[in-house]
């Protein structure tokens, strides 16, 4: 896994360019769900409808900007032969806290998310970015890197939820906005629609920045 | 026959990428060719067949409640449920650091074949998702093991079905910004429309 390390001068202001980028890239040219290929499992496994997307974003969130900040105070103490292990407990231990504050106040979302919550342990955007970013640079940069991934990952599993519920069950966040008159498509509620509507988001996205992957 | 039964399930239904999206990110990555493909699908097959029935047992003697009765009687009303998550991965990374050294030792030739993906292995979400599923299920010992056997074996043809499909796509022209992801993506999409052709069978 390459490690990108970012030259920081001595006193740079809190959102100097450099920063922005580090916000604003992952959101569309290198975002990490459509151009890294990160996350994908969980990413749709929860988006058949919008309110277990939206928690399940916030949850990972959560878990990249935590485990970005505690990696990278920590990233001179880890002994480099063990890093994942280390790091894999950091990241389950962040999900545990997520799991059980879903399971105390949201607990019929909780049901929904069920496993795929303990899978963010696996979510290849936080090891990702474990390995890539929090290794190597400050604390500060981590977290703006884990908010710029995290927003990039979130953007992407709503906009499939939002088709995915609009078209499946005609409703957005359980409200009805289609007519009655219109009939579910059964096909989007089942896996199969995920599938291809991530297929096609990525169509569009690069239809739009211009990135040809060589087949 | 129970256990046939569960077995056709686990590959052809409940099919680890079709119905869970599980795995996914070596699915995706690592299915350009045919055999890294085949490659990688024995080795989470093997992996998967192991740790399964070993998270069986972490779960039903250590995290359960009143799983420690066997320490005494001190220790029937405790339970430890909320460590399942980082227990689990535990004990999958270090299976798999340590099916990593044996085969090492005792036969280099097959981990020349599968070494290089077995890291790549502890990270992926269908070795932890199989052993979360099996939690809530309920299964015995022996159904846990065919579980994840039959788990992988569902994975190992998903991913070579893919590659497959891969290969042969070189021959087609996709509209460049499809190229790649894109397609892949979508060619996904159309096994699982295969696939739920299996629904419903039952021995």
């Amino acid at each position: 896994m390459s490690t990108e390390t970012v030259a920081a001068k001595k006193s740079e202001a809190l959102f100097s360019k450099r920063r922005k980028a580090i916000v604003t890239d992952p959101l569309d040219d290198d975002n990490p769900v459509t151009v890294q290929v990160l996350g994908i499992c969980s990413a749709l496994a929860v988006t058949s409808k919008l309110e277990p997307t939206l928690v399940m974003s916030i949850a990972v969130t959560f878990v990249i900007i935590f485990s970005n900040l505690i990696v990278s105070i920590l990233r001179n103490a880890i002994p480099q032969r063990i890093r994942i292990i280390v790091q894999l407990g950091i990241v389950a231990s962040l999900v545990i806290i997520v799991d059980q504050v879903l399971k105390a106040y949201l607990y019929d979302v909780s049901k929904v998310v069920g496993v795929y919550v303990g899978l963010i342990i696996t979510n290849c955007i936080v090891m990702g970015r474990l390995e890539a970013f929090a290794m190597a640079n400050k604390p500060y940069d981590s977290i703006l890197d884990g908010l710029g991934s995290s927003f990039g990952y979130a953007w992407v599993i709503l906009v499939v939820a939002f088709f995915r519920e609009l078209f499946g069950s005609g409703t957005l966040f359980d409200i009805r906005v289609l007519p009655e008159a219109y009939v579910n498509n059964g096909l989007m509620t089942s896996p199969v629609g995920a599938f291809i509507i991530i297929g096609l988001i990525i169509w569009v996205q690069r239809a739009r920045n211009g990135y040809v992957e060589e087949a | 026959m129970d256990l046939l039964n569960l077995a056709i399930k686990s590959i052809f239904i409940d099919n680890m990428v079709f119905a869970y999206f599980l795995g996914m990110c070596s699915y995706l990555a690592v299915s350009k060719k045919v055999d890294t493909a085949l490659g990688l699908g024995l080795a989470v097959t093997f992996v998967l067949t192991i740790t399964v029935p070993l998270n069986w047992l972490v779960y039903n003697y250590i995290l359960k409640e009143g799983a420690l009765s066997w320490l005494g009687e001190q220790y029937a009303g405790v339970s430890l449920d909320f460590l399942t998550y980082i227990l689990f991965i535990a004990v999958v990374a270090s299976t798999v650091q340590l099916v990593e050294m044996i085969i090492e030792k005792f036969s280099p030739s097959l981990y020349g074949s599968l070494g290089i993906f077995l890291p790549l292995i502890a990270v992926n979400c269908s070795i932890l998702g199989a052993a979360f599923f099996m939690v809530p299920r309920e299964y015995s010992i022996v159904e846990a093991g065919v579980y994840g056997f039959s788990s992988g074996i569902g994975w190992l043809i998903a991913i070579i079905a893919l590659a497959a499909i891969r290969e042969k796509m070189k021959y087609s022209n996709v509209p460049a910004p499809l190229r790649g992801l894109g397609i892949t993506f979508i060619i996904t999409g159309l096994m699982g429309l295969a696939f739920m052709s299996f629904m419903g069978i039952a021995l």
